[in-house]
């Protein structure tokens, strides 16, 4: 059995003796015997060796895909080598929240940092210091909207489904009522849009690019939004935020987004980031932690967690939201992803998305698969066929190769990034042709 | 230090990506107008910057972290190993089922695991920390009264020595919040908790221990009266690292649990993230479990439970954070798991016995994996504060206690050793705590000043808060 403790039997019964007992039961005495347990049904413990040969059998159940064609949320970007050595640090890695400012500086300066490269990003006058996901940042944007007589947020029918679930769990707590804008040829029904908001629309989320890959048309909407006098928020993809007009540009009260995208890895799921941002008239708002700078009493630069009324440790039943840990160590990988990317970096790879989705949607075009939509797209966009999306994808799969998503019979989701080549394009593009032909 | 933003030259770049090999394509839609100030340093200087700032951080590895009710165990190097598996980092969450059986593997797994040691029934992994897995069973909690049409339980109970999260919780799942008193012994007042409850009681929330360290005997009693009132018992699993394999929260009547993996299981904080707090209730309730749950024992499924509350995360939960803690679960196993709660408990009250001459404690009870003192005399006689106490610690290179928590306990510092430290390190550290008392009590001034071997000496909070500065101006 595997055991991190710190003392030893024979130490433990001189450390019992010393404070008066003569054996565990006797200091777990005052525990109701009808309460403890016998024995806890698990399996014996493991040796070191033992534990992770265990983990590598089920790692290798899985199948890992050289080739991925598949966004719909999580995208396979190349992470700079230099990302995963900052955040392995030990420091970084096994602090706790930086409650104590003098010897948590760094945590500290790295989420100013980060703060600062996600206002850049978005263009918004604020960020905080993150929180779980895109999803729960869309969802907890909703509630920052929230007024006394503004209660219902709409959300379009183009966003993330994932998404749209968790921003109608979240309100199934807080009993803000959610309506849905339908689409209309891949991208927002504005028109509907128009005629839903009314006194009592608090406001309305939309993502950019929207889950179709689809660039929708975020300044119109943003206007609709707020001559309704409602708040507009944003749903954004980090790596597109290089190049396409920003959510400050366009008006958005709130920018929130999925920050996986920012060197992290797939990792079934998790961890990811959700960043938010906001003006700085929402800047009360916002959720979770956010870091500020101050001096010390000689007057020395230094950073601190700050504006915690808003937090629950300080206002109980009143906080903004009840979040507590964030995803510290994610913000992080994006300031470094950032950091070594840089303007140039960013910008390259935002556009590498853009032309390889294009060159792989026109490959696809020729091997007999139909755009869904003709709608301007960044790196994700929609096919259709005669042939069922599930024999494309098997065939696919046989050759090792992770096609993009089945949204129903017919139709997939595709994605590029820059780790498609040309020749993996093609690839796919003769296989799919295959497909289509036999 | 300076800021990465201050550092390098103008063009400095890293080459990461390659040239495109495809035909270029450019944006037909708006461009971002504003351009993009980010970092532009060589990997040397990003290097260095990074390694710099880990300097001024003190992890788990740094020295002593008795951090109460956050349990900062020693954070083992082979889950670490485990979770940078590549047949775990490089699945895509969408993949074919049949394609990432070992990810589903791990997931159920760890839920049957985790539900054998808080005494649940079913479990989901989807919260990402203990404050959301909060949210999560309040939720469970608010669709089992409105699946039997009870809508007028619209209260949940809290004591007031519970942690800031609960009643957050609490408000965020559309309750209002009753606070009960605690009696003097930091325990549930049974009949102020009989005078709260009614038809109107959705549930309580409940740590046992509790926020002061101390068990609470008559938990049997407390959850049958709220069960008796139509109410569900919900468990804070904050403290659950004093009673693993010795009591469980289901055996102690509770319907709904959290536990935090970064606390109980192991798995490193990250300086504030990611954690994960899966939610584990018993049977009845598992309809309303969110996300998806794996079934089959062959072949497995996901299925979405008949009654979900819908998902309150994108995905499986914090994946990677489960990997660290099974890993952890199977390595401690029947033997180690309990071993691991009773070390905790024997280390925080060795700890008190040898510090409870000079610095008061706030219980005399033997306590759990924690114990608080309160330094409201001190602060009386010669105005040294908990916050001074705590800030000389740093000067000696151990965190300080958690400060001011819980709340009914004035000047407090909780203390959580842990059952990772040695009699070594506790003796050493006893010695500090001594030194530091004497010394602030023959010079209350210098208390004052402390700490002053740090990176920054003490930082002005209200400054900060009055004129927010929260982002780098270029």
């Amino acid at each position: 059995m595997g055991s991190y403790l710190g003392n030893t039997t024979e130490v433990q019964q001189e450390m019992l003796r010393e404070i008066g007992f003569d054996s565990f039961d006797a200091l777990f005495s005052h525990i109701p015997d009808e309460v403890k347990v016998k024995e806890l049904n698990l399996p014996s413990g493991l040796s070191e060796m033992e534990a992770l040969d265990k983990m590598e059998e089920m790692a290798d159940k899985n199948t890992v895909f050289k080739h991925i064609f598949r966004g719909a949320g999580a995208y396979n970007h190349y992470i700079p080598a230099i990302v995963g050595s900052v955040v392995n640090k030990e420091e970084f890695l096994t602090a706790y929240t930086p409650y104590q400012a003098e010897i948590s500086q760094g945590i500290l300066q790295s989420i100013f940092e980060y703060q600062t490269m996600i206002c850049e990003l978005t263009g918004m006058a604020v960020s905080n210091a993150s929180v779980y996901d895109g999803a729960t940042a869309a969802a907890e944007a909703v509630a920052m909207c929230r007024e006394r007589k503004r209660n219902t947020a709409f959300v379009s029918e183009t966003v993330n489904p994932q998404v749209l679930r968790v921003i109608k769990t979240y309100c199934y707590g807080n009993g803000i009522h959610v309506e849905v804008i339908p689409e209309k040829d891949g991208v927002t029904d504005m028109e509907a849009l128009k005629a839903a908001l009314k006194e009592d629309s608090a406001c309305f989320y939309m993502q950019q690019p929207n889950f179709y890959g689809n660039i929708e048309d975020a300044d119109a909407l943003g206007e609709i939004v707020h001559e309704a006098g409602a708040k507009y928020i944003m749903g954004c993809n980090p790596i597109a935020l290089a190049i396409l007009k920003t959510p400050a540009e366009c008006g958005a009260d709130v920018a929130v987004g999925e920050g996986q995208p920012l060197g992290m890895e797939l990792a079934f799921g998790g961890p990811y980031l959700g960043f938010m941002a906001a003006t700085e008239k929402m800047m009360r708002k916002l959720p979770g932690r956010i870091v500020g700078e101050t001096v010390d009493k000689e007057g020395k630069r230094a950073y601190v967690l700050t504006l915690q009324a808003r937090e629950q440790h300080i206002r109980r039943e009143k906080a903004s939201s009840n979040i507590c840990s964030n995803q510290a160590l994610c913000a992080l990988t994006a300031s470094v992803y950032m950091a070594a990317m840089g303007e140039k970096g960013m910008t390259q790879a935002a556009n590498l998305c853009l032309s390889k989705a294009h060159y792989l949607q026109g490959e696809l075009n020729k091997a007999g698969l139909k755009p869904k939509y003709g709608q301007p797209y960044f790196h994700e966009f929609v096919t259709t066929s005669d042939v069922k999306a599930e024999v494309i994808l098997e065939a696919l799969e046989k050759k090792g190769i992770l096609g993009g998503l089945p949204l129903n019979e017919y139709d997939i989701l595709w994605c590029a990034t820059e780790k498609n080549t040309k020749e993996e394009m093609e690839q796919v593009a003769a296989i799919v042709k295959e497909v289509c032909q036999g | 230090m300076k800021l990465v933003f201050e550092r390098g030259n103008e063009g400095n770049q890293c080459t990461i990506l390659p040239e495109c090999d495809v035909p270029q394509v450019e944006l037909t839609t708006p461009k971002r107008e504003k351009s993009l100030h980010l970092p532009q340093l060589s990997e040397n200087e990003l290097s260095r910057h990074y390694t710099e700032l880990a300097k001024q951080v003190h992890g788990v590895n740094d020295g002593f972290y008795p951090l109460g009710s956050c349990t900062m165990k020693y954070n083992p190097k082979v889950n670490e190993e485990a979770a940078a598996l590549k047949g775990f980092t490089k699945v895509h969450p969408l993949q074919p089922e049949h394609t990432m059986q070992g990810c589903m593997e791990v997931l159920k797994t760890s839920e049957e695991l985790l539900c054998e040691i808080t005494g649940m029934d079913a479990m989901t992994l989807q919260p990402a920390a203990g404050a959301h897995g909060e949210f999560t069973g309040l939720l469970l909690i608010k669709a089992y009264h409105d699946s039997r049409n009870d809508k007028k339980r619209t209260k949940i109970i809290v004591p007031d020595s519970a942690h800031g999260t609960n009643p957050a919780s609490a408000v965020m799942a559309g309750f209002t919040v009753v606070s009960i008193p605690s009696r003097e012994d930091g325990c549930v007042d049974l009949d102020k908790l009989r005078e709260v409850v009614g038809e109107d009681t959705a549930g309580l929330m409940l740590t046992n221990p509790n926020t002061v360290g101390l068990f609470d005997k008559n938990i049997l009693e407390i959850t049958s009266i709220i069960h008796e009132a139509g109410g569900l018992a919900y468990y804070d699993g904050a403290n659950l690292n004093a009673v693993m394999g010795v009591v469980r929260p289901g055996d102690m009547g509770f319907d709904v649990v959290h536990i935090n993996l970064h606390k109980t299981f192991s798995t490193p904080h990250g300086g504030g993230g990611p954690g994960s707090g899966p939610v584990g209730c018993k049977a009845f309730l598992q309809e309303f479990l969110p996300g998806k749950q794996v079934t089959g024992t062959e072949e497995l499924a996901f299925k979405v439970p008949e009654h979900s509350i819908g998902s309150v995360k994108e995905f499986y939960g914090n994946f990677l954070v489960v990997v660290k803690a099974l890993t952890y679960v199977l390595t401690l196993g029947k033997e180690g798991i309990p071993a691991a709660s009773k070390n905790a408990v024997l280390n925080a009250n060795y700890m008190m016995e040898k510090l409870k001459d000079i610095y008061p404690m706030a219980y005399q009870e033997t306590c759990m994996h924690e114990f608080v003192m309160t330094l409201e005399k001190m602060e009386h006689e010669i105005g040294v504060s908990a916050m001074d106490i705590a800030k000389s610690l740093l000067d000696y290179g151990i965190h300080p206690p958690t400060m001011y928590f819980p709340l009914i306990v004035h000047e407090a510092l909780m203390v959580e050793p842990t059952e990772t430290e040695s009699k070594e390190t506790l003796d050493e550290v006893i010695g500090v705590f001594r030194e530091v008392y004497e010394k602030a009590k023959a010079n209350p001034n210098a208390a004052h000043e402390a700490p002053v071997a740090t990176y920054i000496r003490r930082p002005d909070e209200v400054q900060a808060a009055r004129k927010p500065v929260l982002r780098y101006e270029f």
